[in-house]
């Protein structure tokens, strides 16, 4: 997999662990949120970063208050039709003013990488063969915008009255 | 009418730009169709039977009469010389090529229009009342708030995938031309008791294989805050409408199954976290917009002559019974052409009487037009003296047909002529029946009768509605049609109720020429089919179509 983050090529650190595997120790780890929920306060010991893997069947809602610690997150896509994560996203960012890297997984398209920018998302995983400078493209296709987002970005209907 | 600034001649242009690439993208091989599907959807292009469609979004149903007059030249440049309005107040060309796609958008963009989420899992073009900002006891022109819709949710980042299509339609009168309570969000202008203006807003309404009347979720929304509610309502659904069932992942069916209050307080919590901080206008912005809809000038009108022809012309003063409704300036008239003239598609115009309502809108009606969801064309602002040459000249351009609200005045959707999902035809039962009811003075004895027809389960026909509706059903390779009876979209909307078993390809018409004879001998005074149905039940109706055992 290649990561895109922050509009190019990144290097990715992380580790993915599942809920019955150790932490790699001296590596950032990615774990599932139910593993955060029930391990929190040992884990909080650990002095490497640790990130949340959430599905898109996870819900925000135990996770009020239980952020703290944590430097990633990574939302999945399914399926390029299941647009879940993207409220998921937009609610990290703007409700739970989530600053971490929000990373996107799964069937994510070309094409869709402007909406997902807009709700907040900052690094995509791609698959290896991706065509990066168009990915890239993709990302700003679309300079105008109608509504306010996760991004900073202000809709035309602010912009007209400036 | 609205007219696009910088910012929305941009953002046209840019889609049109990524569009282009998409589409050659596919045509070198980089994308596959199963790549390119979800692209092309997302700007109104579906593969049909026979070829691409396209489908162009008319922004709640208004159109200029230089729109129109791009419309007829897309036509006769890029299909085969016609175009068929739909029940969305869109229009569709049913024979692009996906080389041209490209080429249309732009041609499109040169007069403010697209076809940006016309399909996909996407918020649709928003549909209004057509007799908006002309309509006697109209609050407030619902064409604002609109185009506030519009531009909200044009591209949406959060709402472009969700569980499945989304409609909203909004009304400002008390009387229904909108069905908005057959819609995934239904909104009403009303008026609370210190007579500020604010929104009405239903939700869960919708047709297809499950149809729905949709629950009043918020007596009264201020308006100034539409969008942070419906932002709450999108996110509400699109976090947890089912993605599991295509066939129940409409919105109505998580209102049910959660129940109508309990949906109504999980959109006031969301409501409550995003209102301040949510996608509300300004109030310079939202007068920015409105000014586009403040009424015209209207002139001092001299109706005498228009008067006088009432008498002396038979056939014109039948015209004027079904097709103009009064306007709330005085000397003027809400005019109403027919797309359905007998024997033909219900919605379909030729490139030649595009440009000629065209030519009409700038002649007779401040260069505007408007299209109903009962697939027929309005001029909205007539001078009565003028309706006869008016009339006249929709004469020669086989546009006069007296039936609007008639049982000729069919929805039809495109059946399986077109149609990639359908499972029998409509067309042909349309043309059929309008045959059979050629003849129109039998028409306007028999008086209001909304039918409406569907080639398959999916319900684009709005069959669950009419006071007749018939639903085409495939039996082993045979087209078979379902009657059901008693639906209105109105403002007492509700769903038809099936008379009993489906009939034959044969015997369907002859099964509505029964039903139209038991009403016409039962009705009472001036009852419409609807009002002698809902007045004396299903019974003698079922007994004539099927006998009494």
């Amino acid at each position: 997999m290649v990561l895109v983050k922050n509009g190019s090529v990144a290097q990715d650190n992380w580790v993915s662990v599942t809920d019955d595997e150790m932490l790699p120790p001296g590596k950032p780890a990615i774990i599932s949120k139910a593993r955060w929920l029930r391990e929190r306060c040992s884990l909080r010991r650990r002095s490497e970063a640790l990130g949340l893997h959430l599905t898109s069947d996870d819900t925000l809602d135990d996770l009020v208050n239980a952020l703290d610690g944590i430097a990633l997150i990574v939302l999945e896509f399914p399926a390029f039709t299941d647009g879940r994560s993207y409220s998921t996203a937009r609610l990290l960012r703007e409700r739970y003013h989530f600053s971490g890297e929000l990373r996107a997984v799964g069937q994510i398209l070309r094409d869709q990488a402007h909406f997902m920018l807009r709700c907040g998302f900052d690094a995509f995983e791609l698959v290896p063969n991706a065509d990066i400078a168009s990915w890239v493209e993709g990302l700003f296709e679309i300079a105008v915008h109608y509504q306010p987002a996760a991004d900073a970005r202000s809709p035309a209907s602010d912009l007209r009255h400036r | 009418m609205y007219r696009y600034d910088a910012y929305d001649t941009q953002l046209v242009g840019e889609r049109v730009t990524q569009f282009r690439d998409q589409v050659r993208r596919r045509l070198d091989g980089s994308l596959s169709e199963d790549e390119f599907r979800p692209l092309r959807l997302l700007n109104g292009l579906y593969l049909q039977l026979h070829a691409y469609m396209l489908r162009v979004a008319i922004p709640y149903g208004t159109l200029s009469s230089e729109q129109m007059r791009m419309l007829a030249h897309i036509a006769r440049r890029y299909d085969k010389g016609y175009g068929h309005f739909t029940t969305r107040q869109n229009i569709q060309f049913n024979w692009t090529r996906l080389e041209d796609a490209p080429d249309i958008l732009a041609d499109l963009a040169k007069v403010e229009m697209h076809a940006i989420q016309t399909s996909g899992n996407t918020i649709r073009n928003t549909t209004a009342d057509p007799f908006a900002g002309v309509a006697a006891e109209e609050i407030e022109d619902p064409r604002i708030y609109c185009e506030i819709i519009r531009q909200w949710s044009t591209l949406h980042p959060e709402f472009s995938f969700l569980p499945r299509k989304f409609k909203i339609a909004v009304t400002g009168a008390r009387e229904d031309r909108a069905a908005v309570r057959v819609h995934d969000i239904g909104l009403a202008i009303r008026r609370d008791n210190s007579g500020e203006v604010g929104f009405e807003v239903m939700v869960g309404g919708g047709q297809g294989r499950t149809p729905m009347i949709a629950k009043t979720i918020r007596e009264f929304l201020p308006k100034d805050q539409l969008l942070s509610y419906l932002e709450a309502i999108l996110r509400v659904y699109n976090l947890a409408g089912r993605r599991d069932n295509k066939y129940k992942a409409r919105i109505k069916i998580l209102v049910h199954e959660l129940g109508a209050e309990t949906f109504h307080e999980q959109v006031e919590a969301e409501w409550a976290q995003l209102r301040d901080a949510g996608p509300n206008l300004q109030a310079v912005e939202i007068a920015r917009i409105a000014a586009f809809f403040d009424p015209p000038r209207y002139e001092e009108v001299d109706s005498a002559s228009y008067q006088a022809k009432l008498f002396q012309d038979r056939t014109f003063a039948d015209w004027v019974r079904t097709n103009v409704a009064p306007h709330k300036q005085d000397g003027y008239a809400i005019v109403s052409i027919s797309l359905k003239p007998e024997g033909e598609a219900p919605g379909d115009a030729t490139a030649a009487q595009m440009e000629a309502v065209a030519d009409f809108a700038e002649r007779y009606s401040l260069q505007e037009i408007r299209v109903t969801h009962e697939q027929n064309l309005v001029l909205p602002h007539v001078r009565q003296p003028d309706l006869y040459a008016l009339w006249q000249g929709l004469r020669d351009q086989e546009l006069a047909t007296a039936n609007i609200g008639l049982i000729s005045d069919i929805i039809a959707c495109p059946g399986l002529d077109y149609c990639g999902l359908a499972t029998t035809r409509s067309i042909p039962v349309a043309q059929r029946i309008s045959r059979l009811f050629a003849n129109l003075d039998r028409q306007h004895d028999i008086g209001e009768l909304r039918l409406k027809i569907s080639g398959c389960i999916n319900a684009c026909g709005h069959h669950h509605v009419g006071h007749i509706g018939i639903l085409g059903v495939d039996r082993k390779g045979e087209e078979y049609y379902q009657i059901t009876l008693g639906g209105r979209a109105d403002e007492n909307a509700a769903i038809g109720k099936i008379i009993g078993p489906a009939f034959s390809s044969a015997n369907i018409v002859d099964a509505v020429e029964t039903l139209v004879t038991v009403y016409l001998e039962r009705r009472r005074d001036h009852e419409r089919f609807v009002d002698t149905y809902e007045r004396v039940g299903q019974t003698p109706f079922k007994e004539a179509l099927y006998g009494s055992r």
